[in-house]
């Protein structure tokens, strides 16, 4: 099997990695470069589990492939918290008890930062419908609902101090 | 996944050479191909990405029309603030596809292409009357939408063929297009029925064109003839929308499965069908901007 060189941004640093022409970016986060916070739960679209931040746009790692993160600018959940100072979303999450396993919460919270990336206000139906992709099996959706819009009431009241 | 080659070919000419090979298929955003691959439905031996082609991922305005890139992302689609004024029925079809992340990647050339008889922007295309522009390896030609679906997985693109790019005819004034579809629940799953409905009245407000296209009551999405002619001549009342209706169900030759019987499927159609062309007229008759 052939492998190429991949150049790619990942959470802000210039990473080179081997990636197989079949191998998902998912395969390549975890296995190649060793963040495993991203996490597989079907494979196929379906969970969101696997969610990350590919030049701006919220993508399934698992279905893209790993070659095709050359160039590229990629955000995962290990680069949402800032020198282990946690984000809002993060920090909500928890206020909220927003999570049992924990198995979703890394595709959920970059799925809420994509959104509150472009729309700092969200309506809750605004949320509900963005993040429809974030399959959760335990928690339920009530308690991320709420805490990504109390996350965004954060970052606009950061917003203003600054 | 593994022995599989992957191919990001800079130019379309590179393309259509690459896809020569014995085992290539073309990929624009991978949320049919990577998914089937995955499960072991196809197994190519070359992945062609198209998307670092020029040009093929956008949306461009040529003489007051539009051309969609093949692989642009439902995303692109629907932050087009022109694009979504004239075709608000064709972006509203692409942004129901999947789920956000899905709508990063997923294309109108891969939902077309991978022949799925419920693809949903595949109806409202249809209705628009759009153009596909395809290139190979013996040049280029331009057909419409409703020639390339045979039937499920199946199209009418020949070996090393690559579809570029979506040619939307020049938008005639009070023109407006819709699309509805029926799943069980709002969001992420797939359609029961689509429906795609284009009309363009004239200045009393009397339907002069209309085409109608409906999705997963037949092995491909259909251009009911009928039913826009059913419409011509009319103000969309209810005596032709009534035809409308008995055209769209006599088209329709749905399988029963557990989405919804065959029966359920041509009544929904019918029904589906009507309120698009009631939501394409309204927004024709706002349509009073171009001439
Ligand atoms: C979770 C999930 C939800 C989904 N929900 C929906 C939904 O609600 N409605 C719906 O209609 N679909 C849905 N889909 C299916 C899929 O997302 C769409 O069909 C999408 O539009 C495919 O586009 P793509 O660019 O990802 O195609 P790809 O996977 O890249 O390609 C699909 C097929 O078309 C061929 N192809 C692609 N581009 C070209 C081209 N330019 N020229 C020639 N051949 C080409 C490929 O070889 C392949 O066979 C869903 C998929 C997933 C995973
Ligand atoms: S693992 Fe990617 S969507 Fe489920
Ligand atoms: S907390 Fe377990 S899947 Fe969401």
């Amino acid at each position: 099997m052939s492998r190429t060189v991949v150049n790619a941004v990942v959470n802000g640093e210039p990473v080179e990695f081997l990636a197989g022409g079949g191998q998902s970016l998912l395969d390549a986060l975890r296995d190649e470069l060793r963040l495993t916070g991203s996490k597989e739960g079907c494979g196929t679209g379906d969970c969101g589990a696997c969610s990350v931040i590919v030049d701006g746009r919220l993508v399934c790692a698992c279905l893209m492939l790993a070659p095709e993160a050359e160039g590229k600018r990629i955000e995962t959940i290990e680069g949402l918290a800032d020198n282990g100072h946690l984000h809002p979303l993060q920090h909500q999450f928890l206020e909220h008890a927003a999570l049992q396993c924990g198995f979703c919460t890394p595709g959920l919270l970059m799925a809420s930062k994509a959104l509150l990336d472009r729309n700092p206000d969200p309506t809750e139906t605004e949320v509900r419908y963005w993040l429809a992709g974030n399959i959760c099996r335990c928690t339920g959706y009530d308690k991320v609902v709420r805490a990504v819009m109390d996350a965004a009431a954060d970052l606009r009241q950061e917003g203003k101090s600054k | 996944m593994s022995g599989v080659e992957y191919l990001s070919p800079g130019s379309v000419a590179e393309a259509v050479r690459a896809l020569q090979v014995d085992g290539a298929r073309v990929m624009a955003g991978g949320t049919d191909l990577l998914v089937q691959m995955r499960i072991g439905r196809t197994k190519p031996k070359l992945v062609v990405d198209l998307k670092r082609i020029p040009g093929i991922a956008g949306i461009r305005e040529e003489d007051g029309a539009f051309i969609i890139g093949a692989a642009a992302s439902g995303a692109a689609l629907g932050e087009h603030e022109a694009l979504r004024k004239a075709w608000p029925g064709i972006v509203e079809a692409a942004n129901l596809i999947g789920s956000t992340q899905i709508q990063g990647r997923a294309s109108l050339g891969g939902n077309l292409c991978n022949a799925s008889p419920a693809a949903d922007s595949v109806p409202a295309l249809i209705a628009a009357g759009a153009t596909c522009v395809i290139v190979g390896p013996n040049g280029e030609r331009e057909v419409p939408v409703e020639a390339i679906q045979v039937g499920p997985g199946k199209t009418t693109l020949a070996n090393g063929e690559v579809l570029l790019a979506f040619r939307l005819p020049k938008r005639a004034a009070h023109t407006g297009d819709a699309y509805l579809r029926l799943i069980p629940r709002t969001e992420m799953d797939i359609a029961v029925v689509g429906a795609g409905v284009c009309v363009t009245l004239d200045a009393s407000g009397k339907c002069i064109a209309a085409r109608v296209s409906v999705g997963a009551v037949a092995p491909t999405a259909l251009l009911v003839e009928a039913a826009g002619a059913a419409l011509v001549g009319s103000s969309l009342d209810d005596a032709a929308l009534t035809n409308l209706e008995a055209a769209v169900a006599a088209a329709a030759r749905p399988i029963s499965d557990k989405r919804g019987t065959a029966e359920y499927r041509t009544k929904v159609a019918a029904v589906l069908a009507r309120r698009a062309a009631l939501i394409a007229r309204d927004r024709a008759q706002k349509d009073g901007a171009k001439a």
